[in-house]
């Protein structure tokens, strides 16, 4: 996916995926916030189209409480179901087939854990039900580990998007292995959106150095002091690192090559 | 009218048949628009809750979008 810049607008190609587009690159999660208005102000600061929620059991001591899409209208955001805490392909295709039972589209961002202290994906069980889940119609978006063999298989199996973390889910340690994620982006033809791990603005404009498509995040907007201003900047740090990546940046060196003329020096 | 004894998200709950699924959503005060319907594993959908009469022994699930990653 190559993008383009108009030289007089700075205005990038917009993040195409499973048919639908996207003028941010940046989605955001939708948990762990201290509270809903929080959660609300703080979307709206990031500038993020796309919102993901997860699918629970409805707590029936307490349904008098508002939900979720009472504080995102799905008029005004594109939610992504995700089939987080699922360990086990059946149980992913089973959420995954819930999700889409609440009737606002066939999106769905794959998750099939295979370790609680890590929540590292489980490979084979991810690719089994992506295939499953593709045959039966969902545009699926599946969240991976950065090596390239499980994002080309994913890519194979027909996922609409690749997900590799940068690091661990919650973690905040930022882009663990920008090898990876670049050698997955290089390789592949199916859009990649580095989903787990961002913990600050500057992990999320490296992050988009690499030639991504796009970031999911979460924990660096609720866990932030300031989650509304964390918003904002992550905003920005993503559209400064894609920015960043069309412009082509300058080679690296070992030695230094002076800025200022080397004629015209005093005698 | 019969006592039904059916499960709901993991607990027992009696109530008094015939119902349907609908019923149900109402006796607990839910909008069947906010919540999916799993019925013995399968997905009710939407238009057939009115239709869709309660067994002795069923398990039904309701779920619903909350905040998440």
């Amino acid at each position: 996916m190559t993008g383009t810049v108009a030289p007089d607008t700075l205005t990038d190609a917009p993040l195409t995926i499973g048919g639908r587009s996207f003028r941010s690159r940046l989605m955001v999660g939708t948990g762990k916030y201290r509270s809903n208005g929080e959660m609300v102000r703080a979307i709206e600061a990031s500038g993020a189209e796309i919102v993901t929620v997860a699918v629970r059991r409805v707590d029936l001591d307490r349904t008098k409480e508002e939900g979720v899409l009472y504080h995102l209208s799905p008029d005004q955001y594109f939610l992504l179901a995700n089939t987080a805490g699922c360990y086990t392909a059946d149980e992913a295709i089973r959420y995954a087939r819930l999700a889409r039972e609440a009737g606002f589209n066939a999106f769905v961002k794959l998750e099939v854990i295979g370790d609680r202290e890590t929540l590292l994906p489980d490979t084979e069980g991810l690719i089994s039900a992506a295939r499953t889940l593709v045959s039966e119609g969902f545009q699926v978006l599946a969240y991976t580990n950065d090596d390239l063999i499980s994002a080309l298989r994913l890519e194979d199996a027909g996922c609409a998007a690749v997900m590799p973390l940068a690091s661990p889910i919650g973690s905040g340690l930022g882009l663990i292995n920008p090898y990876g994620i670049r050698t997955i982006k290089r390789r592949l033809g199916t859009p990649v959106i580095v989903d787990a791990g961002v913990g600050t603005a500057s992990d999320a404009c490296v992050t988009m150095e690499q030639g991504v498509d796009g970031i999911l995040m979460n924990t660096a907007l609720a866990e932030a002091q300031d989650p509304v201003v964390m918003a904002r900047a992550m905003g920005l740090a993503v559209e400064a690192g894609r920015l960043a990546y069309l412009a082509g940046r300058m080679p690296r060196r070992e030695v230094a090559v002076p800025s200022s003329p080397s004629r015209g020096m005093l005698e | 009218m019969n006592e039904l004894g059916v499960t709901v998200n993991g607990e027992p709950r009696r109530l008094m048949g015939p119902a349907t699924l609908l019923d149900l959503l109402a006796r607990l005060g839910l909008d069947p628009r906010t919540v999916v319907v799993e019925l013995n594993r399968e997905i009710v959908r939407r238009p057939r809750l009115g239709e869709t009469t309660l067994a002795d022994g069923d398990t039904i699930e309701l779920v619903h979008f909350v905040g998440g990653g």
